[in-house]
Parts: structure tokens; C-alpha cells; sequence
């Protein structure tokens, strides 16, 4: 469904209208296309931290990006694509300052759907300066997410030990991460390499509830990125299901992920059809919303049932068998609903809060296998689910995010299929909002 | 010469509907490339070049002369899979079946897709006979007087459309009127009948529920399963309905015994055992052999050549040629045209005289053991889009097969025209 005052507002008329009374004007953001360059222009580097920023110049030239630093001739001139500021070594107050002047420069030269990142260090709770600086790194994005205009994003990756943050930087910097806004990724070790073109080529994926809206958007991007796509959805909603298997060459499995049998069902299907599995997405869900005083007993348990009791048996069941291969990863969707909560939505939110949970607990023993297992958080995005919604609620809706928008399925399943391609081994047991910066929600 | 046992990978269908219901507006076209679909896209077989797609309609508009070569172009299937129709009536999917199979038991090809569709609701209306000769010969005369002489042959009555009918060209009878004929020459009751059909509905609709056809079926045009099918289908209720076959006091067969019109089509995944291990597909059971027998319904004895009785000369002939008996099967899937088609056929296995003088055996043929009998429902259930019936049976035989892990099931089919298409199918 098309975003009208997106529309209007990117219209030579509408622009100056929605200029002159200052109306939100959201941007028609950046996302990613095959043969797509990581960044459209110049990125600007900076920061002290000198062991992981004279590896991060080469890593970034490698990757195709023009990397000049503040020194270069034309620093005063460029239009920036991207501003990378590694703040790993920023231990004392004062080294917040020269983070400070580095984005005072360069932030009025930065082009629409730009990308701002900070590479920073997880507190570690031994010296209170050293953390209470690190932590302030997360105000900073955080803040620097909501000043950002015209489809630009700012995001915080926390890197332990020496860790490559390339793989974050490569999804955070590409148009991948279009609604990807205000977020805060720890990196880790673990990353296998991958083609940056088809970073799933030869791996199997299941993607559950892929029939349709968000499910199928993760199915055709998993797909794009060299997956073999299993797609899976009740026996209802097969015939929109055959058709997303025909559109990306994948096959269908009819499955009711609630029914006793499914764990068993689905690990034979994997295990003898397809030699096992690289890739498992979690998406299917449903909501039956209600105040909770008015709430059945049938609409929380079934939400319960399907939305996280089901992904619990099925991910302990693979956890114990090797059709789920070593190196696989898990993406499971949660929702901001879970974070924030949500007026009419205790069962959803308890079951979407609960898959957050649930990730955090798996994700030592999925790291014994090499394994990952992450959830997904989506804002605002504009579904069947979200059409049916009033107009004016969707509108208003739609606006309370830094990026001023609903999200689109295909930015949910950019962010999928990067914590399910090999290079984001590093990730693991964490939570990332899709959510354009929400408003609501941590 | 050596030959190969070819393999039921696996089926699909659309669920049935029945006449001028959720699939009113579907052509035979849409509703075989939609099953086709359905089947690519459950095992994977997108740009494929597949031996052969061989499938049919019973009724069929003539534009549709190359209906399966262009559901094959419609699909996502590789456009070079050749396909062709076939049309033996309610036999049509089971000899689609047959005919696949033994291209790939002959080594001829590797892999081929056998089916049927049919649709009531969008069937083919055509022009009046004695208009259509007028049009004709209006086309043939070579000069203006001539071609005005032609049109003076038009007359008002002309303008009623020819529907077709459900009805056999030699005897002007109904389908249903020669089952009646059948079922009081056999004596075949009310009651069985009813039990059969409660039956019928009772075991698809307990398969529908443990997801038995989760793999064998998928919606379309938001239709999930088959809309013929009632659960609560109960004795009583069937006793209330009225006759609509036969006459008088001895009228046995109502609405509720027998299989409604409807729009639906299947299609069966066959190969060779290597095929499907290439690509990790499995194989649910084996086509061991079929046979195909008609009867002189037109001049024959009223009671032993009903116009469907044909496959009770047919599995004895089957039979006979693979060293089996009737007690040798696990599974029995008898297409339930009528109640009373299905009872009358397992009448005359058990009758001495008939076996002896008709079959030419010296015992009873034998009985069969009803809990083995369309142990997930048939036709009077799931309803009977006619070209689409065998691919609908071959599909579920071969995956109850393939649950029990062994045996064999044996797959009977009446069709119009006297004639009868059987066929045996092993657990791999």
C-alpha cells in the first residue's frame, strides 16, 4: 500500500506546502538493489580509537567505499554519504567532545538517507569514567537518530574484544538498513565470510508464515541473497503460499506450527527432503487483540500458543538434532509491541516480549554450536495487517518515528536475512528494531 | 525387454467445490494450472523439463482442444515439457496415471505429472444441432442465392442453446437412472447405502482434521478443503431426503447417496525411484499394474452390465494376472460414484452365480473388508469433478501407503461409456 503523503510531500508542489507549515517531510529512503554500492557518495572517518580504525579505513576502501578523513583537500566541500566515528577507545569525558566536533562539522554536509555510526565498547563495570563514557555513546546516537532529517539514520555498534564489526558496518552503511534507526548492536566473534552479493548462497532456509506481508518479504530477500527457501504457512494459505515458492523457485509446506506433531513434522520434512537446515525464521504469528478484562481464555491462549509455545518446542527439537546444521541461525520476530507494549495487545505483547526472552536464554547453547539465534523487532510496518487499520490512526501512526514512516516488509527481511547470513556469526541472542527509530519502546 | 517401477512422489489438488459455487468462474484452464502450481511449488519443480504432463477434461469447450499443454505454458513448469489430453471419462485421471507410469516403466521417460480437471459450472454450451448445420452450409455455398437459400433454413426453435447433459448418448438415461437399474437389480438398500455415505464423510473429514491432506492439497480461490464435505453427516439426516434416482417404492438413492456435481482438478507427481532420489523427494508407493475393462451396457444384461459395473470384470482380470486375491490388500479406494455403485460391486465379488458365470470362477470372487474400505473418505464426500476423481484417489492411496509403510491398495473407477479403469499400487 502506497504512503500518499510520502508521496505528496516528494512532489515538486507538495515539498514546498509542507515546507512552508513545517509539516513532517519524510524521505523517500534509500534501499537496497542488487549491484547497489554500499554508499552512493563519500563517508567521512574519524576518531582516536587507532588499533580498530586503522583496520576499519581498509576494510571500508575494500568494501568499495570512498573513505576520506577530515584531513583530505575537499573534507570541507564533500557531501557525505556516511559518517563513521570509531569511539573504542573513548574512556574519559573529554573524549566525548572530539566526538562532538567531528559530527558539528561534518552533519550539515550529510545527503539524504545518509548513515551516521559510532563504533564504541560495551561498559564493562570496572571503572565508573570509563562507563559512564561508553554509556554516553548511546545517549549521543540515540539523540543524533531524532535530529536527523531526510531519510538518515544513526546507529551505535558495541564491539568485545577484537572483534570486526565489518558485517554491521557493510548492513548499517548499505541500503539494507533503510529503517533500521536509533539502534544499539553488540558485535562479537563468530563471523564466517560471505559473498557480499549472495551471502546465503547454497544455505537452506525455512521461513515460517511466509504466505504473505512480512513473511513473503523475508522469503523473496532470503531468496535474492542465494537461499534455497522453504516457505511454510498453514494449510489455509497455501495458494498464496504456492505462489511465493514459485515466484523465488523455493517449496511449500503446508504446516500448522501449532499442532503437537509439527516439531517432529518439520525436522522430518527438513532432515529428508532438504539434508537439513542453515536458516530458520520464525515469522509465523497472530494477534487477537483485546483488553485484557475482556480478554477469552481461547484468544490469549491461542496467541500464546502459536506466537511463542510453538517456536520454543520447534527450536529446542533442532537445537537437539543435526538436521539444524552447525553455523545455523535462528531469527525469530518479536515486535516493539513487546518492548513498548501496547493498549489492547497483552497476549501479543506477552508472547512477542517473551520470543525476546527466549533468544537471550538459547543463545549460549546455539553458540556451542557456532550457531546464532536473534530476534527481530518491527515498528510501524505497512501490512494487510496495518491497511485495515483508520485512517487517521495509521496516518498518525505511520509519522511517530525519526524516519517519519511505516517501514516496508522488504525492510524487516533486509535486517532477517543479515543476522542469517554467515558474517553475523559475531551477533547472537540480541534484539533489533526495524522500527525507523519508533517513538515508543526503548 | 526390462522395465522400471515408476513411483507416486506425491499429488496435489485443489479442493473440490461443488457446481456453480466458489469456482463458478473458473475455466478447466485456471483450475488445472493452479493444481499445477501447487504441485511445482511443493516439490520444488520450477523451470523443470518434465517427460510428459498428460491430463484431461470430461467436459471441455473446444477452444480448450490443447487444455494441458496450455495449463503446462500457463504453469512454472520449463515450456519445453511436452503435454497432451486424454478423455475416458471418470477414469480419465487414473489412466492419465497409467499411461505416465508406463512411459517411465518402459524407460521412455524419467518423470511425468498425470491429472484431471473438470468444471460443471463453466462448461461448454454450444449452438443448436440444426443451427449449427445452417451455419455450416450458409459457410459451404459458393454464390449470394445460394448462401440466402441456406439462410432460409433458420428457425426460431434454433436459438436454443445444446447444454450438455449428464446422460448416455445409447440410452438417453442419466448416470444416476442406470445406478438406480443397478442398485434394484442387486438389491442394494437404503439403509447400506446411507452408512456407506455417512462413512464417506465421516473419514474425510477426520482426515482433513489429523492434516492427512496438508500435503496432498492446496486452496484455491480461498476454498480449503472440499465443500461438499459435512462432518456431521449423520443417518438420520440422510434419511429425510428424497429419492432422486429410480421410481416408486423401491427408490433407494437420494442426493445424499450419491456424488453431486462438481468443479475440481488433481494431479499426481510420478518417476523413477533415481529420479526422485536425485532430488530428495520421496517415494510414497509403486504403480505395480492396471487394467481397464468396458461392459455392453446398451444391450447387455439389465442386472450384470450396468453401465458402471465394468470394474467388476476389470479387477479380477488385474488380479488374476499379478497372482493376487482380493483379501490381498491393505487398502481398497472404490470411487463412490453412487453408494449403491460401490455395494453393488462388492455384491457381485460376493455372489457364486455371477462369479461363476460371468468371471468365470469357480469360488466367489470374496468380500472386502470394510474397515479397509475408503478409509479416508471418496467421492460421496470429497464430490466428483470427473477427469479429476483418479489423480485425487492415486495421490491418497499412495500416502496411506507410505503412513503403514507396507502393502498394497487396490484403486477401482467407474466412468461413463460402461467402462472401467483399476489399477494396484504398492508401498515403496
Amino acid at each position: 500500500m502506497s504512503d500518499r503523503y510520502l508521496n505528496l510531500v516528494n512532489s515538486g508542489m507538495g515539498k514546498t506546502v509542507a515546507s512552508r507549515l513545517g509539516l513532517p517531510r519524510p524521505e523517500v529512503l534509500r534501499r537496497y538493489h542488487v549491484g547497489d554500492p554500499l554508499l552512493p557518495g563519500p563517508l567521512l572517518l574519524g576518531g582516536s580509537g587507532a588499533p580498530v580504525l586503522a583496520g576499519l579505513a581498509g576494510v571500508l576502501k575494500a568494501a568499495g567505499v570512498d573513505v576520506r578523513d577530515a584531513d583530505a583537500a575537499d573534507a570541507a566541500e564533500a557531501r557525505w554519504a556516511g559518517l563513521v566515528y570509531d569511539a573504542t577507545d573513548a574512556n574519559e569525558i573529554r573524549d566525548l567532545a572530539v566526538l562532538r566536533d567531528f559530527f558539528a562539522g561534518a552533519l550539515r554536509r550529510l545527503g539524504p538517507s545518509g548513515r551516521v555510526i559510532v563504533l564504541g565498547r560495551s561498559p564493562e563495570g570496572s571503572d565508573p569514567v570509563v562507563d559512564a563514557t561508553r554509556q554516553a555513546l548511546d545517549g549521543i546516537v540515540r539523540s543524533l537518530g531524532k535530529e536527523l532529517r531526510a531519510g538518515a539514520t544513526a546507529n551505535l555498534v558495541l564491539i568485545e574484544g577484537d572483534a570486526s564489526p565489518e558485517s554491521a558496518l557493510r548492513f548499517l552503511l548499505s541500503g539494507r538498513s533503510a529503517y533500521v534507526d536509533g539502534q544499539l548492536i553488540r558485535v562479537g566473534g563468530g563471523a564466517a565470510p560471505a559473498d557480499p552479493v549472495r551471502p546465503l548462497d547454497g544455505k537452506i532456509a525455512l521461513v515460517t508464515g511466509a504466505a504473505r506481508g512480512i513473511g513473503s518479504a523475508i522469503a523473496d530477500v532470503l531468496a535474492r541473497d542465494g537461499a534455497h527457501v522453504i516457505v511454510a504457512d498453514l494449510p489455509a494459505a497455501g495458494e498464496g503460499l504456492a505462489r511465493v515458492a514459485n515466484r523465488i523457485g523455493g517449496t511449500t509446506l503446508q504446516l500448522d506450527i501449532a499442532r503437537p506433531e509439527a516439531p517432529a513434522t518439520l525436522l522430518s520434512h527438513l532432515g529428508e527432503r532438504h539434508g537439513g537446515v542453515d536458516i530458520v525464521v520464525h515469522n509465523a504469528g497472530i494477534t487477537r487483540d483485546r483488553l485484557l478484562a475482556n480478554m477469552k481464555p481461547e484468544q490469549w491462549d491461542s496467541v500464546l500458543a502459536v506466537n511463542l509455545e510453538a517456536q520454543l518446542r520447534i527450536n529446542t527439537v533442532l537445537l537437539g538434532s543435526t538436521v539444524l546444521h552447525d553455523g545455523a541461525r535462528v531469527v525469530c520476530l518479536a515486535s516493539t509491541s513487546g518492548i513498548a507494549g501496547n493498549r489492547g495487545q497483552t497476549n501479543y505483547a506477552a508472547s512477542k516480549a517473551g520470543i525476546i526472552g527466549m533468544v537471550r536464554s538459547y543463545a549460549s547453547a546455539f553458540a556451542r554450536r557456532e550457531a546464532t539465534i536473534n530476534a527481530i523487532a518491527p515498528g510501524f510496518i505497512d501490512t494487510d495487517m496495518t491497511h485495515a487499520m483508520p485512517f487517521a490512526t495509521r496516518e498518525v501512526a505511520r509519522r511517530l518515528n525519526s524516519l517519519q514512516q511505516a517501514g516496508l516488509p522488504v525492510d524487516v527481511a533486509e535486517a532477517v536475512a543479515w543476522l542469517a547470513s554467515p558474517s553475523a556469526g559475531g551477533i547472537n541472542g540480541q534484539v533489533l528494531r526495524v522500527c525507523g527509530q519508533n517513538l515508543v519502546g526503548a | 525387454m526390462s522395465t522400471r517401477r515408476a513411483a507416486v512422489v506425491g499429488g496435489n489438488r485443489i479442493p473440490f467445490a461443488r457446481a456453480d459455487g466458489p469456482y463458478a468462474h473458473a475455466s478447466n484452464q485456471d483450475m488445472l494450472t493452479a493444481t499445477l502450481d501447487g504441485l511445482i511449488a511443493r516439490f520444488g519443480l520450477q523451470d523443470e523439463r518434465l517427460g510428459e504432463v498428460a491430463a484431461g477434461a470430461v467436459l471441455k469447450h473446444s477452444r480448450d482442444f490443447n487444455l494441458t499443454r496450455e495449463a503446462v505454458l500457463g504453469s512454472r513448469l520449463s515450456a519445453s515439457t511436452p503435454a497432451y489430453d486424454v478423455q475416458q471419462a471418470c477414469g480419465t485421471g487414473l489412466e492419465t496415471t497409467l499411461l505416465v507410469a508406463n512411459k517411465i516403466a518402459l524407460g521412455q521417460i524419467e518423470a511425468g505429472i498425470a491429472g484431471g480437471v473438470d468444471t460443471v459450472s463453466d462448461a461448454p454450451i454450444a449452438v443448436n444441432e440444426d443451427l449449427r448445420q445452417v451455419l455450416l452450409d450458409v459457410n459451404r455455398a459458393r454464390s449470394l442465392g445460394g448462401r440466402l437459400r441456406a439462410f432460409g433454413g433458420l428457425r426460431p426453435g434454433q436459438l436454443k442453446p445444446s447444454i450438455p447433459r449428464n446422460a448416455e448418448p445409447r440410452t438417453g438415461l442419466s448416470m444416476g437412472e442406470h445406478a438406480a437399474i443397478t442398485a434394484a437389480e442387486w438389491g442394494i438398500g437404503r439403509e447400506a447405502q446411507d452408512e456407506l455415505a455417512v462413512a464417506s464423510h465421516h473419514n474425510l473429514a477426520a482426515a482433513y482434521d489429523r492434516g492427512f491432506f496438508a500435503d496432498l492439497v492446496t486452496p484455491f480461490l480461498k476454498l480449503a478443503r472440499d465443500q461438499n464435505l459435512r462432518p456431521d453427516s449423520s443417518l438420520e439426516k440422510l434419511a429425510k431426503l428424497k429419492p432422486v434416482f429410480g421410481r416408486g417404492e423401491g427408490a433407494t438413492m437420494t442426493a445424499g447417496n450419491s456424488t453431486p456435481l462438481t468443479d475440481g482438478a488433481s494431479t499426481v507427481l510420478l518417476a523413477t525411484d533415481e529420479w526422485a532420489a536425485q532430488r530428495n523427494l520421496p517415494v510414497l508407493a509403486h504403480v505395480v499394474d492396471g487394467e481397464t475393462a468396458a461392459v455392453d451396457y446398451v444391450h447387455g444384461d439389465r442386472r450384470e452390465d450396468g453401465l458402471l459395473m465394468a470394474p467388476v470384470y476389470a479387477v479380477p482380470r488385474l488380479l488374476e494376472r499379478n497372482k493376487l486375491t482380493l483379501a490381498d490388500f491393505d487398502f481398497y479406494e472404490i470411487h463412490e460414484a453412487f453408494a449403491s455403485t460401490v455395494l453393488a460391486t462388492l455384491a457381485a465379488w460376493e455372489d457364486p452365480d455371477f462369479c461363476r458365470n460371468r468371471l468365470g470362477l469357480a469360488e466367489p470372487l470374496g468380500t472386502i473388508d470394510r474397515s479397509k474400505l475408503n478409509v479416508n473418505g471418496s467421492s460421496l464426500a470429497a464430490g466428483h469433478p470427473f477427469a479429476a476423481t483418479g489423480g485425487r484417489i492415486v495421490a491418497t492411496l499412495a500416502k496411506l501407503l507410505h503412513e503403514k509403510g507396507s502393502g498394497r491398495g487396490l484403486i477401482s473407477i467407474c466412468a461413463a461409456g460402461g467402462q472401467g479403469v483399476v489399477a494396484i499400487l504398492e508401498a515403496a
